[in-house]
């Protein structure tokens, strides 16, 4: 009974026990003073350890945000709740902390044609693979997906066939816009401006027969932009920010309706 | 055979002949994890190296005193505790008088806790037969031995760096086919086995 029961728990539990205290001890010996804004600025983090920020985790971020190797607003997920507290505990500004968002630049999906049937992995690496991509369009959506894994918060989903942000989810981590093999996805500011969804850089007759709702390059936008704000180059509309005034006047006037703004996702089918 | 020539082929099995990588295949995680550069492999070795001596000796001492034949059963879970307690110790050590090396390791000083090549030292003690300086020697030279292999590693790895191989085989793959052709080249030391 002893040798079977009390010793065994005596041994491990003694054992346990030197080593706590040894522990104990050493934490005393070797303690190292920390700042203590470290921690704070940890809290104040989301602390999903995403590495949106381009570091290795909310700690290393932290760490950078404390050198002042990065600006308080250097945690796209945490957003401008997470900037103010920080800019708030290290006595700085808070910078620019719009909102923002990641962006698919494709409406394709049901509205594009597809060159052949695709029933691989279901992967858009794998299927970019395959003759240049299932899709008509080289340069749009394949639907299969592979940002729908990637994203931490469930926010990015195949809607109609094209990836769609869910604005209201998105964190701006970039893990999609990573996982994208076509591209395809940016991260953008999210009420303020208007974005051309499309990256197909194909003549407008080309993508007509690829695709019902892709930019085909009438330059319709440039002509009725008031400040000269979009350029059509290379058969694809462009905005320049730092001119667009938000007046909504391209959105109205595309024929073919893919100019839109990132927190309204809606893919329709198009005649 | 004398004491010092028992001691010698025992360091030199650990070390060379039964290298804990490339023959026994023990701690592969740390071995491709830290051995990017060579500057931090050689820092996970030392590190390596002293945990798996300072395991042994404790670890030999507890099982000779407390657990003996009759506890047998419990030494899994008894170097188990020692190992963890004792990494723990270490981060605390080094986290106070080397913060280089403790950032450079980073997440792989607390991984050595789960590192098979440490608790594999211990009970190879044990199973061995080994008294308490041969256990020392023993774990003391099966880290010396882990540290060569990552050292040896690491160097290859910053040359492959530039070396010209198919695209398909970037990274990872790449590097198992070093370790592989590493590992048949330890086989080598087959030949040197004195017992």
């Amino acid at each position: 009974m002893m040798q079977t029961l009390v010793f065994p728990v005596l041994i491990l539990g003694g054992l346990g026990l030197f080593f706590g205290l040894l522990l104990a001890l050493g934490s005393k010996i070797f303690h190292v003073d920390q700042d203590p804004r470290l921690d704070k600025i940890v809290k104040a983090l989301p602390g999903a350890n995403c590495g949106g920020c381009g570091f290795s985790g909310c700690a290393a971020c932290a760490n950078a945000i404390l050198k002042g190797e990065a600006p308080a607003n250097a945690c796209p997920v945490g957003g401008a709740k997470s900037a103010v507290a920080i800019a708030e505990i290290m006595g700085i500004e808070a910078g620019n902390t719009a909102r923002m968002v990641a962006h698919v630049n494709c409406r394709g999906g049901i509205n594009a044609v597809q060159k052949f049937k695709y029933d691989g992995i279901e992967d858009c690496f794998a299927a970019s693979k395959v003759s240049g991509g299932h899709m008509g369009c080289p340069y749009g959506c394949l639907g299969l997906g592979t940002c729908v894994k990637a994203c931490p918060y469930d926010a990015i989903h195949i809607v109609n066939g094209v990836a769609v942000v869910d604005a209201k989810k998105c964190k701006a981590c970039g893990k999609c816009v990573a996982a994208c093999p076509r591209q395809i996805i940016s991260i953008v500011r999210e009420t303020e401006d208007v974005f051309v969804s499309c990256s197909s850089h194909q003549r407008g007759a080309d993508l007509r027969k690829v695709c019902n709702i892709g930019c085909i390059g009438c330059m319709l936008c440039q002509k009725n932009c008031p400040v000269g704000a979009i350029t059509v180059t290379d058969n694809l509309a462009s905005i320049d920010y730092d001119k667009c005034i938000h007046c909504g006047k391209c959105v109205t006037v595309c024929p073919r309706k893919l100019i839109v703004k990132a927190s309204d996702s809606t893919v329709e089918v198009q005649a | 055979m004398s004491q010092l020539t028992y001691y010698f082929s025992l360091s030199l099995s650990a070390i060379l002949i039964e290298n804990f990588i490339f023959v026994k295949f023990l701690g592969c995680c740390p071995f491709f994890g830290v051995s990017k550069n060579v500057e931090t492999a050689t820092g996970m070795g030392i590190a390596v190296t002293f945990v798996m001596t300072v395991a042994s000796a404790v670890c030999s001492i507890v099982n000779d005193y407390m657990l003996g034949e009759t506890y047998a059963y419990m030494q899994t879970v008894v170097f188990i505790l020692i190992i963890a307690s004792l990494v723990q110790f270490i981060e605390m050590f080094l986290k106070k008088s080397m913060p280089a090396l403790y950032e450079s390791l980073g997440i792989y000083l607390p991984l050595i806790t789960t590192n098979c090549a440490v608790l594999g030292v211990a009970n190879l003690n044990v199973s061995s037969g080994l008294d308490f300086i041969g256990s020392v020697i023993y774990g003391f030279a099966a880290g010396l031995g882990f540290t060569l292999a990552i050292v040896l590693f690491a160097s290859i790895r910053e040359r492959l760096e530039y070396a010209d191989y198919p695209k398909c085989f970037t990274g990872f793959p790449i590097a198992l086919v070093a370790a592989s052709l590493l590992s048949i080249a330890f086989m080598g030391f087959q030949g040197l086995s004195i017992f």
